[in-house]
C-alpha cells in the first residue's frame, strides 16, 4: 500500500515560513493573497499481505500521532492508495 | 568537600555537539562530576540529575529532538523524570522534552528565519525550581543562544497555566532586565527562553549556559548559578532523605 502523509501548521500556529512567503508574494505583482502555509508530504510503503484498509488506516494515524506529525503545532492527513 | 560528588549524566545522540561543553561546564564543580550517557543505552549509571545536550541529534530531521525523543536512553530518561529526577534539557536538548511530553509547547522556527547566534540576556523569573534555586528573582543573566528553532509556541490556555504556576523560569529581556523590543532573538510566544513542568523537576531551556562557566573567558561566568542550584538540590535531598 501507498501512503501519503500530509503535514501542515496548526491553524492559529504562526507559520513563520509561511509568513515570508506571503510577505514576499506581492512584491511578484501577486496581490490577494493570503493565509500562505508550508508544510510537508511524507510518501511511504506498506509491504503486508494480510493488512485490512481499516488496520493500515489505523497503524498510520498510529505513526501521525506518535512520530511524523507533533500534534501541538501541526495538523496531519494522509491517503493510502493500493499498489 | 563535605561530600561525595553529585553525578550527572549528559546524554549523547548523533549528532550531539554540545555534550562535551556540558560536561565540561560540570566539571567546573568541585563538588560535582559527569558521566556520559550513550543514546543507545538504556542504564542512567545511578546519575543524580540528567543533561540533554545542544546539537543537532539526528540531523534535526522530521522536528528538532523527534527523533530522539524515541531513542532506547529517553525511555529510561523519561522514566527518571516521572520518578522525580532532576532534568534539563538545553538548547536541542529543550526540544526533546517538548518532544518527548516532558515540557508543555513545542519550538518552531524562528520568526527570523535565521540561526541565531548571539548573546541575550535573560531574566530569572521565578527561583522556586531546582535550577534556579542558586538565582535571585529578577536576576538578569547574559549568556549565547545559537539556533534556528528557539521560537517557544504554546496554546493559549496552557500559556496561561504557565503563567500561573510560575513555570515561565527564564524570559529574554534588555541589559536593564526589561522586556523590550529586540531582546528576544526568536520571537517566542511571552519572551520565554525556559519553562519547567508541573512538578518542577524538568527543565528547558534555549540558551547555553554550559557556554558561561568561568569567569574571564569569553563566555563569562553567569551560566553557574544554574548548575550550582542542581547541585544544591541534590545535595539537599540526600540529606533530607538520608
Amino acid at each position: 500500500m501507498n501512503v501519503r502523509v500530509y503535514v501542515t501548521p496548526k491553524k492559529g500556529i504562526l507559520d513563520p515560513q509561511g509568513a515570508a512567503v506571503e510577505r514576499s508574494l506581492p512584491n511578484l505583482g501577486f496581490s490577494g493573497v493570503s493565509g500562505v502555509q508550508i508544510g510537508k508530504i511524507i510518501d511511504l510503503t506498506i509491504t503486508a499481505d494480510d493488512l485490512t484498509a481499516e488496520a493500515a488506516h489505523a497503524q498510520v494515524d498510529e505513526m501521525c500521532r506518535r512520530l511524523l506529525a507533533n500534534p501541538i503545532i501541526e495538523d496531519y492527513t494522509f491517503t493510502i492508495s493500493e499498489g | 568537600m563535605g561530600h561525595a560528588p553529585v553525578r550527572f549524566g549528559v546524554v549523547v545522540f548523533p549528532g550531539s555537539n554540545c555534550d562535551a561543553d556540558a560536561y565540561h561546564a560540570v566539571s567546573t564543580f568541585p563538588g560535582a562530576g559527569a558521566q556520559y550517557l550513550w543514546h543507545k543505552d538504556t542504564d542512567l549509571k545511578d546519575v543524580q540529575a540528567v543533561i540533554l545536550p545542544g546539537g543537532f541529534s539526528y540531523g534535526d530531521y522530521l522536528r528538532c529532538g523527534a527523533i530522539a525523543r524515541f531513542s532506547p536512553i529517553m525511555q529510561s530518561v523519561i522514566d527518571f523524570a516521572h520518578e522525580g529526577g532532576l532534568v534539563m534539557g538545553i538548547c536541542n536538548g529543550f526540544q526533546t522534552l517538548v518532544e518527548a511530553g516532558l515540557l508543555p509547547g513545542a519550538l518552531i522556527r524562528n520568526t527570523g528565519l535565521k540561526f541565531v547566534c548571539r548573546y541575550v540576556n535573560l531574566r530569572v523569573e521565578t527561583t522556586r525550581t531546582p535550577f534556579t534555586s542558586a538565582c535571585e528573582t529578577g536576576e538578569v543573566l547574559r549568556i549565547v543562544v545559537k539556533h534556528n528553532e528557539g521560537n517557544y509556541t504554546v496554546d493559549p490556555e496552557t500559556l496561561a497555566r504557565l503563567q500561573a504556576a510560575d513555570q515561565i523560569v527564564l524570559r529574554y529581556v534588555d541589559a536593564a532586565g526589561e522586556r523590550a523590543e529586540g531582546a528576544n532573538p526568536n520571537g517566542a510566544l511571552d519572551d520565554v527562553a525556559g519553562v519547567c513542568n508541573e512538578t518542577r523537576n524538568v527543565f528547558g531551556m534555549m540558551p547555553h549556559p554550559e557556554n558561561s562557566v568561568e569567569a574571564g573567558l569569553a563566555g563569562g561566568a553567569d551560566g553557574r548559578p544554574l548548575f550550582q542550584s542542581i547541585i544544591d538540590t541534590v545535595l539537599r535531598t540526600a540529606e533530607v532523605t538520608s
